[in-house]
Order: C-alpha cells, then sequence, then structure tokens
C-alpha cells in the first residue's frame, strides 16, 4: 500500500501517478458540495463562483454554525457519492476538478472521464466525522450561502485522510473488483448452506 | 419526592437522542476493536483503524460520531408503573426530539415525502416513529432511543417468499441484500433480521434485530443458529468495511421472529452501519432516571 501525502492543487501528472489501493492524505484548500449543488451547476447552469481548478471536492452537507466571525463548523462528514454519479464528466471537464472525495463510489461510466481528463476517486470512510471534522482546519469561505447545506463550502484541511484511491486514472474501480469478486463467490457460498 | 411528569419524559427524549448521537455502545466499540484485530486485509485494516480513531476523537471533543443524524426511532416499553397516559407520552417524545435538534444544535433529515420541505426540526407528520411494546415483567418505563441513519436505512428490504421456498430463500435473501449493499451502509454493522409475522411486523422485527446490543445471541437455538450461519456467510464474502474488500462485512446478525400464516414465509432485513447508534433510560415511578445503552 503505497502512501502519499498531498498538497492541494493537484496536477495533472500526480494525480496519474496514483493507482487503486493508494493511501493519500491531503493539505491545502478542498471544496465541498453534493445533490442540490450540482443541479444548481449544471441543470440549472449556474456559473460556480469560485474556480475549483486542481481542486478535491467533498460530497457533503455540513453541519455549521454562522457567528460574527464566520461560519464554525459543528460536525462535517461524507455523503454515498453513487447519487451524483452523472456530475462527474462536467466537474472534470468543465471545472477542472482533480479529485471526487466521498463514499460508496461512482459507477463504471466515471472511470472514463477519469482518464480521459486525468482525476481519480478517493474513498473516505463513511461516519468516521469526528475525525474529519478535525482534520478541518477552517472553514474559508460559504458561496451560494443561500443554498445551505447543500452550498459550495471552501475548506482549509490539515492531514486530511486516510483516503483511498477507489478509482483511478488507468480504468481500474476497487469497487467494481470487489463487487466481482463477492459474486464469484457467491455460489460457493450457497453450496456450503444448502441453498 | 420526586415524580414521573411529561416534562420529565421530554427532557429524557431530548438526552436520549443528544446521547446516541455522541456516545457509541461498549458492546459496538469492542465488535469494531475485534474487528480490527482479526482483518488481515491492508485496506480494510486501515479503514478499521480510521473508525476507531474517530470514535476516540468523538469521545476526546463531545463530537456527534456521525454528521447524519438520522431518523429519530424510539421503543417504549411500558410495564407496571409509573402508570402513563399514552398520548401525552408520544407527545412528550417528539417535544423532546425537537428540542434536541434545535438546542445542541444539529442538522435535521426529516422531509415531507412529496415537497420534500425540512423543518429542520427531525419531526413531522408520523415521527418520531415510536413502537410501543407491553411487558407485564417490567417494573419501569423503558425508552430506548435509535437515530438511524439513512446510509444504511436505504440499504433495507422486505420479501414476501413462499413457503415451499423454505428456510434457504430466507438465508439467500439476506446474503444477497448484504453483499448487494456493497459499501452504501457503511459497514462493517449490526444486519438485523427479521423472520415471520405480517409484511409490517416482519420489518419492525429486523428493526428491533438491529437495536440489540452486538453479538446477543437468540435465546432459540435453532435462531440462534441461523444468525451464526447467516454472519460466517457474510463475513466469507469479503465485501468487507465500506465494500472495498476484507474480511470482516459485519459485526453480527441478529435474528428476531414471529409466528407467520401457513401460506407465508416473510422476511426483512434492516441494515445498520458500523455506527450502531442507540441510548436507553429506565424511568422510575419516583421520577428517577437511569441510563444506559
Amino acid at each position: 500500500m503505497a502512501t502519499h501525502t498531498l498538497d492541494t492543487p493537484l496536477d495533472e501528472p500526480t494525480v496519474r501517478s496514483l493507482h487503486v489501493g493508494d493511501a493519500v492524505t491531503l493539505s491545502g484548500r478542498l471544496f465541498g458540495l453534493r445533490d442540490k449543488t450540482l443541479i444548481h451547476m449544471f441543470d440549472e447552469r449556474r456559473e460556480a463562483p469560485v474556480d475549483l481548478t486542481g481542486y478535491p471536492v467533498l460530497h457533503t452537507a455540513p453541519s455549521l454554525r454562522q457567528t460574527d466571525r464566520g461560519w464554525e463548523k459543528i460536525i462535517v462528514g461524507t455523503t454515498t457519492s453513487t447519487r451524483m454519479d452523472r456530475f462527474t464528466a462536467p466537474l472534470l471537464e468543465e471545472c477542472g476538478v482533480r479529485a471526487i472525495i466521498g463514499k460508496a463510489g461512482l459507477y463504471q461510466a466515471s472511470l472514463e472521464p477519469m482518464r480521459r481528463f486525468g482525476a481519480c476517486y478517493l474513498a473516505i470512510v463513511g461516519g468516521a466525522a469526528a475525525l474529519e471534522t478535525t482534520q478541518i482546519e477552517e472553514v474559508e469561505r460559504v458561496y451560494w450561502p443561500h443554498l445551505h447545506p447543500e452550498a459550495i463550502y471552501q475548506f482549509r484541511v490539515k492531514g486530511f485522510g486516510p483516503l483511498i484511491v477507489a478509482m483511478d486514472t488507468h480504468g481500474r474501480s476497487l469497487y467494481e473488483e470487489v463487487r466481482q469478486r463477492v459474486k464469484r463467490g457467491l455460489p460457493g457460498i450457497y453450496e456450503r448452506y444448502g441453498l | 419526592m420526586a415524580e414521573f411528569t411529561y416534562q420529565l419524559a421530554e427532557d429524557v427524549a431530548k438526552e436520549l437522542y443528544t446521547r446516541a448521537l455522541k456516545v457509541l455502545p461498549p458492546d459496538v466499540r469492542e465488535a469494531l476493536q475485534r474487528a480490527e484485530r482479526r482483518e488481515t486485509q491492508p485496506i480494510a485494516k486501515t479503514n478499521l483503524q480510521t473508525i476507531l480513531k474517530s470514535i476516540a476523537v468523538s469521545d476526546g471533543q463531545d463530537m456527534l460520531v456521525c454528521q447524519d443524524t438520522g431518523l429519530p426511532v424510539y421503543m417504549v416499553k411500558i410495564g407496571k408503573r409509573p402508570v402513563v397516559d399514552g398520548a401525552r407520552l408520544a407527545e412528550a417524545l417528539a417535544r423532546g426530539t425537537r428540542r434536541a435538534t434545535l438546542e445542541h444544535p444539529f442538522r435535521g433529515s426529516s422531509t415531507h415525502p412529496l415537497t420534500r420541505e425540512n423543518p429542520q426540526t427531525s419531526i413531522g407528520e408520523g415521527l418520531p416513529v415510536i413502537h410501543w411494546e407491553f411487558d407485564p415483567r417490567a417494573e419501569h418505563l423503558e425508552i430506548l432511543m435509535v437515530p438511524k441513519g439513512s446510509g444504511s436505512e436505504n440499504m433495507s428490504a422486505v420479501k414476501m417468499c413462499t413457503p415451499a421456498e423454505g428456510q434457504a430463500a430466507v438465508k439467500r435473501f439476506v446474503i444477497d441484500t448484504v453483499t448487494g449493499a456493497g459499501g452504501n451502509p457503511c459497514p462493517p454493522g449490526i444486519i438485523g433480521v427479521g423472520v415471520g409475522g405480517t409484511f409490517e411486523l416482519v420489518a419492525m422485527l429486523a428493526k428491533k434485530a438491529i437495536a440489540r446490543p452486538v453479538g446477543r445471541r437468540n435465546a432459540d437455538p435453532a435462531f440462534a443458529q441461523l444468525e451464526e450461519d447467516l454472519e460466517e456467510a457474510i463475513n466469507s464474502s469479503g465485501s468487507g468495511p465500506m465494500g472495498l474488500g476484507g474480511d470482516v462485512s459485519t459485526l453480527a446478525v441478529h435474528v428476531e421472529w414471529a409466528y407467520t400464516h401457513i401460506t407465508q414465509n416473510p422476511v426483512a432485513v434492516n441494515t445498520q452501519c458500523w455506527a450502531a447508534r442507540r441510548a436507553r433510560a429506565r424511568i422510575r415511578d419516583d421520577g428517577q432516571v437511569e441510563y444506559g445503552f
């Protein structure tokens, strides 16, 4: 298991050097978004108010508190990515996003835009929100606050991870490989229990 | 001397919701620790270590375990004392749920099914879910609170198998449902299985099964054996933590059962994530409250 400690923004050669099964820890800036944000950007054709080129995006709906000093975090966790699968290509092609961070992965069709534009999927442990929140040093800015908790969140992170490269630019998906392995093993399990 | 009041029940409901979101039960922690020790695949081991680290952070900094505060489910066991007015108790549980959400505060997820409007209170028509149980042996009023996260709830399923398909169909449905869900329900968690009953009862039995402390076997040896077989089968699938492969795909399979109709063979699976949250309170006649899991 190769381990990479990376600073954001990420450049294309770095992302292309990552392989399924590698562990990645990120420091720098990344952006949180989810369902409604992506619908606003791509279905309702609103241009993102911030340049996402080179940055990772995180599928999240954070609990935040707005104070005189700005936005403070209560808890920031990760949501299931598969729901947002159809936005992979525009995120990579139009916005130059280099990594999508989430849980449960994206479908096989997302591998092609990842290969073409040079981006990967980084798996985080769902439910481990307490740890994730402490790795976010600051909520630097919230764009489109009227969409909160589905706005665009600019986070400054340190040692964010470990994340597992689960889909890479070389056409591999760990989710699919595990799924196929499980499927191949099922007849043996049925047989063992007389099913 | 203090006494039972509906204000007290409201305060207890509020405390239970917040407590459940912050303090993972000891049996769940121990099961996750055992899982980490037993896991041999490096990615899976890393993920299990991240889980244990996150639990420690949540303990140390008084934080919510997971950002999905779920839908509120209360399981109320009414014994002989105190004598309670069910309608007033139900109102008290709803008020307590709302207060927990607004006063902590945390994200409310209750939503109108058609308009998708979210009042940010965790309640609404039909919520909180309250299951009532009457037990003449119970000395006190007992309230078990389960915040049910959605990543796992969405992977749950019911099937009305036929008697001719037998036990094999029941087992196969559980194995196929769990392995088909992959990483979506944030495994390794508890797999709650209902067997028998009617369409709605079998689902409720599966829900009851996820609320049982990890690894406490069914008292009936035949169902205990079914739990062991399913647990072994699911763990041998290799699906692993977060569906990224590994030796541990579930912490435990729990089965609850009921008699069914001669023409029916129902089975339900309620998937629970690794953050298998619950909190329990026993309220005595004199208003004393004892908290636990």
